[in-house]
């Protein structure tokens, strides 16, 4: 063989390889090599499916119509968006369009650009206000002093979500005490337990429909399962394992969504599920940027990682759960504050239920629907960022407006878990005090 | 990307015109674009009355059978501008009619958009913005009894432009704007009687 045809058949081989590998790493979502064609690192938010091109791109990787709203819509709708996209449709606005097109998530959310990405996954400068607010400062003379970066920055403002920053609502709540004299969650639903009990210790195997026999679990699960929720919902081991034939030991986090469709729901919204909802193999802590324990590192994030099987013990889940993985600053601070001691006292039976604070509590936030219905959300990002969104959702249950204003500001107080008093001060409540008596005053003058 | 995704769909739209006026032998155009298949649409003046006929029409129900209705039956549920956020309150006619229009501007179909704006808005979002919208709400202001037409450029689109006075016809319209934090401090003070603002119509001329 000549030396033309030697270096034809090397140069031959090494294009297949280059090719397969390219074909490979862009088709298989598990494919290691992947995030070479990554074209930049990707941001908080999204590197847990960053994998999954096809979760916001088209096939000629352009950016899916919907790629964003079809996991933000509902939390967008929820916060009642103060800059939705439909308030910027009528025409006379295309100048100010023209500068920033508002009405594409990606003008202020941009991907895989890790150096222009700041908190909330804004890659453009933080004064974005600026465009179309210039002349704030006329209408409102005490904001004289304040500059553009500072709008969304400072506890005053958020971009999309305002339902406890607007003027009306501060005002409503001026002079509230730091702790209210009622502190109260929301109760969640549950079954009256006296009414269908009987006592479980007494239950016998045999009235576990479908439960196999001989095993360990035989004196094991059901003890475990007696006394739990399903017990008294009379969610028989047949409702998750089947029965007979169709036995399974292995139970789908399919089989909770029957039932618990709206908790599975959002908790495939958030970063604990995202990679489910992505169709990807459960998120690890291991592959977490927060810091995790080591020796959760390749535990898989399903229904039961929280609920373990049988028990479905929710104290559990709202405090020992996160902690078996967190291991960050925050998380390990927990035990030391008030809220922990609360949360002791409530489950010794020493203080009312709902006066206690979980983790769950603030990250699980026991939501009320419209129909008065309370649930636990399980997406536990939804209230996260900006941390505002916590006001309402959670803090003012217990505290007046002012103080949880005060301490979702104050970076080191949430470092601490909230172990001590706020150090700073946002004074939008006392502005808005202001605004209105000025005008109020003005109104009186003939 | 937008210009290519218009492309593409209007291509099979194209195809399913001609197709159906041949088969069909007749094509009346609706709204104001006459020229698509050579047949005689409604005019741009007249779409523009008719739709504000039905705007003004559904507003006056909405005040006369459902605000003062309530008001009548000493209801506690009564209109209140912060509506998502208080119990037993129902949406103010203002915003009422700029959630509909907020929906027809996210409706593809519609092909025109509107809007109720003054100069003086309560709601920064519905300040008057183009120098024709400003031009026609000095008109109208200055002649409650007529409408006002033009045409405007915006972004290289052509638009046929429509502007009804919107008239405080009740003491409530003055006393509320009036007392209202927002209100600037060029804001008049408005009497019965006065225009208040306008209905904008806006049909796009292809
Ligand atoms: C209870 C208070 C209240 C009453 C009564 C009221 N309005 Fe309004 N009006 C508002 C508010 C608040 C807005 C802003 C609505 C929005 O969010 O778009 C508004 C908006 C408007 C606008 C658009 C410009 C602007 O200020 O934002 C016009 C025009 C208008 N109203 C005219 C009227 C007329 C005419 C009446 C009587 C038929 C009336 N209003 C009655 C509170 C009121």
């Amino acid at each position: 063989m000549s030396q033309t045809a030697i270096t034809f058949y090397i140069w031959l081989c090494l294009s297949g390889v280059a090719l397969w590998f390219a074909a490979y790493s862009m088709l298989d979502d598990n494919a290691v090599s992947k995030s070479l064609l990554l074209p930049g690192k990707t941001s908080h938010g999204h590197y847990q499916i960053e994998m999954k091109c096809s979760a916001c791109h088209t096939t000629s990787m352009g950016i899916k119509k919907d790629a964003c709203l079809d996991c933000h819509e509902a939390e967008l709708k929820l916060s009642n968006d103060t800059h939705a996209a439909k308030k910027f449709n009528d025409p006379t606005n295309v100048e100010r369009l023209a500068t920033l097109d508002v009405r594409e998530c990606t003008a202020c959310h941009r991907e895989h650009v890790p150096d222009q990405t700041r908190k909330m996954g804004l890659t453009i400068p933080t004064d974005y206000c600026f465009h179309c607010h210039q002349d704030v400062q006329e209408q409102r003379p005490s904001h004289r002093e304040f500059a553009f970066d500072s709008c969304s920055t400072a506890g005053c403002h958020n971009y999309h979500d305002n339902r406890a920053l607007y003027e009306k609502f501060l005002l409503q709540h001026t002079q509230e005490p730091d702790l209210l004299d009622d502190p109260q969650l929301p109760l969640r639903l549950l079954l009256d337990r006296k009414a269908t009990s009987d006592d479980p210790t007494s239950r016998r195997k045999d009235q576990l429909v479908g439960a196999p026999d001989g095993e360990d679990g035989e004196i094991k699960i059901p003890h475990d399962w007696h006394g739990s929720a399903h017990d008294f919902a009379g969610t028989t081991c047949a409702a998750c394992h089947g029965e007979g034939q169709s036995w399974s030991d292995n139970v789908s986090m399919d089989s909770c969504a029957n039932c618990h469709d709206r908790q599975f729901e959002s908790f495939i919204r958030g970063r604990h599920g995202m990679r489910i909802q992505a169709g990807l193999s459960p998120m690890v802590p291991g592959a977490a940027r927060l810091p995790m324990k080591q020796s959760a590192a390749h535990d898989q994030l399903t229904c039961m990682s929280c609920h373990t099987a049988h028990q479905y013990d929710t104290r559990r889940a709202a405090v020992d759960a996160c902690l078996q993985c967190h291991n960050d600053e925050h998380s390990l601070a927990y035990k030391r504050s008030a809220h922990y001691r609360g949360w002791q006292d409530e489950i010794r039976g020493e203080a009312a239920p709902g006066t206690g604070v979980s983790c769950a509590t603030c990250h699980l936030p026991r939501m009320v629907d419209e129909k008065g219905n309370t649930f636990v959300e399980h997406n536990q990002n939804d209230n996260l960022r900006p941390n505002e969104k916590m006001l309402r959702e959670v803090c003012m249950h217990c505290h007046g407006l002012g103080f949880s204003i005060d301490s979702l500001a104050d970076e080191s107080l949430i470092d601490r878990c909230f172990q001590g008093t706020p150090k700073k001060h946002v004074d939008s409540i006392g502005m808005a005090q202001r605004w209105f008596e000025a005008k109020q005053k003005k109104k009186k003058r003939p | 990307m937008k210009k290519l995704w218009s492309l593409r769909a209007c291509l099979p739209v194209a195809l399913m015109a001609t197709f159906l006026s041949v088969l069909v032998g007749c094509g009346g155009g609706t709204g104001g674009n006459s020229e698509a298949n050579g047949k005689p649409g409604i005019p741009h003046k007249q779409f523009a009355d008719a739709v504000h006929a039905v705007m003004m029409a559904d507003r006056t129900v909405y005040a006369q059978h459902v605000v003062d209705r309530l008001k009548a039956q000493e209801s506690v549920v009564k209109p209140d501008e912060y509506w998502h956020d208080e119990d037993g309150t129902i949406p103010l006619p203002a915003q009422m009619f700029r959630m509909g229009a907020e929906l027809v501007s996210e409706n593809e179909e519609a092909g025109f958009s509107y809007s109720l704006k003054s100069k003086w808005p309560l709601n920064e979002q519905n300040k008057a913005n183009s120098d024709l919208e400003v031009a026609g709400l000095d008109y109208v202001t200055a002649n409650p009894e007529e409408n006002f037409y033009g045409e405007e450029e915006l972004a290289g689109v052509n638009y046929y432009t429509a502007v009804y006075a919107d008239v405080a016809v009740a003491g409530a319209c003055s006393n509320c704007h009036n007392s209202h934090a927002n209100r600037g401090d060029d804001y008049p003070e408005f009497k019965t009687g006065d225009v208040m603002g306008g209905v904008i119509i806006r049909i796009p001329m292809r």
